[in-house]
């Protein structure tokens, strides 16, 4: 699954591609944005529910046949309407990791720990995850590879802070130390 | 013995000054058969010397370059020369491709230098165009070319004599994302379908990730990041 991705929206994108039943969601999610991490059948009928309950889908009749019973859902106007501004908003971009690494080098730096190595130990595993998500751009199918280089590009500007930053460690030592 | 294959070329206490500026101050590196190796590092930090110093194209003020067993940095250059036309293979930033040949002509060139009959350089080199997606450029002179095309003409023209080892220096620096995402894809795919040695000079992260194993440059010394994280 795709993080900081929201399930409930993106399932409600899915029906309104389609009327569905919980299963064909489930196939549909996981191939365009389980990438190995499948949703649950759990979750997407817990999602189905309480989109029902909000006004946003419409669950059909029940469908009686060989197995468990079935309902096909159809996406409502304001379940569209959700959809719809989802798409228009920009997400917040996520700093999250940069924060983690800020406060290891400053720490490192105030404890007296080599900072540097901390930084080229980063790189190096920066480095390898890129070399894992290159082998995907050149194995994988498109999907993969537009997925494989959203984490490449991140990693990249992750490692032009690195460097930027092991080059500027004195001054920040200086900065640390007061 | 820890079982790793003997280098195809190494690099041992190289030292390197231009004048009173030093650029290596004794770069160590040893790179095994079939491997591609990325150098990395800041600008200036002496990667683009050191890949010089180990093609043969500049001789170490101090320390050997060693290629399949014997000294290279002690070989006169016309030795060297030889060497470099008939067992290596470069890429540079800008394709340096000669303005007046066809791109053909161009890919051909290392064959032509070596002696190769100008029918069979031309037969030799024109497979490559298929293989690098450059159907119907091989008439076309480098002016006639983008910028991605003429990059790949210089990578064919790099690989045509099945060289042993090839030597790029930011292969991809001129190019925009997609052209040098393609440039990286054809040179890994044709490098080991020919088991070729490289030799990748880069300051790009994501260039460096199609190689096998990365070492930084700084200072005029080689660090490896993977000693460093193991």
């Amino acid at each position: 699954m795709l993080s900081g991705m929201s399930v409930p929206l993106t399932l409600l994108g899915l029906l309104e591609r389609e009327p569905s039943h919980g299963y064909e969601l489930k196939r549909d999610y996981d191939a365009f944005f389980g990438r190995g991490k499948p949703v649950s059948f759990g979750q997407v009928y817990g999602t189905l529910s309480r989109l029902a309950r909000d006004g946003k889908a419409i669950a059909g009749p029940a469908e009686h046949g060989e197995g468990p019973e079935r309902r096909r859902y159809v996406i409502t106007e304001q379940g569209a309407s959700d959809v719809d501004k989802w798409l228009a908003e920009p997400a917040e971009p996520e700093l999250h990791l940069q924060s983690v690494l800020f406060a290891k080098v400053v720490l490192a730096l105030m404890l007296d720990r080599p900072a540097a190595r901390y930084l080229d130990m980063q790189r190096a595993a920066h480095l390898k995850r890129m070399r894992e998500l290159t082998e995907q751009v050149q194995n994988g199918g498109v999907l993969d590879t537009v997925l494989a280089d959203y984490g490449l590009y991140h990693m990249e500007a992750d490692l032009r802070w690195i460097d930027h930053t092991a080059a500027r460690l004195d001054m920040i030592a200086k900065a640390v130390h007061g | 013995m820890t079982g790793k294959p003997a280098p195809i070329i190494e690099a041992r206490d190289v030292v390197k000054s231009f004048g009173h500026t030093p650029a290596l101050r004794g770069a160590t590196i040893a790179v095994a058969p079939g491997e591609i190796l990325a150098v990395m590092g800041p600008s200036g930090s002496g990667k683009s010397t050191l890949l010089h110093c180990l093609a043969g194209i500049l001789a170490p003020d101090e320390g050997e370059v060693w290629f399949g067993g014997s000294r290279l940095d002690t070989l006169p250059e016309g030795k060297r020369s030889d060497l470099r036309r008939a067992r290596f293979g470069f890429v540079f930033q800008f394709g340096q491709l000669v303005p007046e040949l066809t791109a053909e002509e161009n890919v051909a060139l290392p064959l032509l230098l070596g002696g190769v009959r100008r029918g069979p350089a031309l037969a030799e080199a024109r497979p490559w165009f298929g293989r690098l997606g450059l159907d119907g450029l091989e008439g076309r002179r480098s002016g006639e070319l983008s910028g991605g095309q003429a990059q790949r003409v210089a990578l064919a023209r790099g690989l045509v004599t099945r060289p042993e080892v090839l030597f790029a220096d930011e292969p991809t620096g001129s190019l925009d994302s997609m052209s040098g995402e393609l440039v990286m894809r054809l040179l890994t795919a044709a490098v080991r379908e020919q088991g070729t040695t490289v030799i990748l000079v880069t300051h790009e992260a994501r260039v460096a990730a199609y190689a096998g194993r990365e070492v930084v440059v700084r200072d005029g010394t080689v660090g490896s990041l993977t000693e460093v994280s193991q």
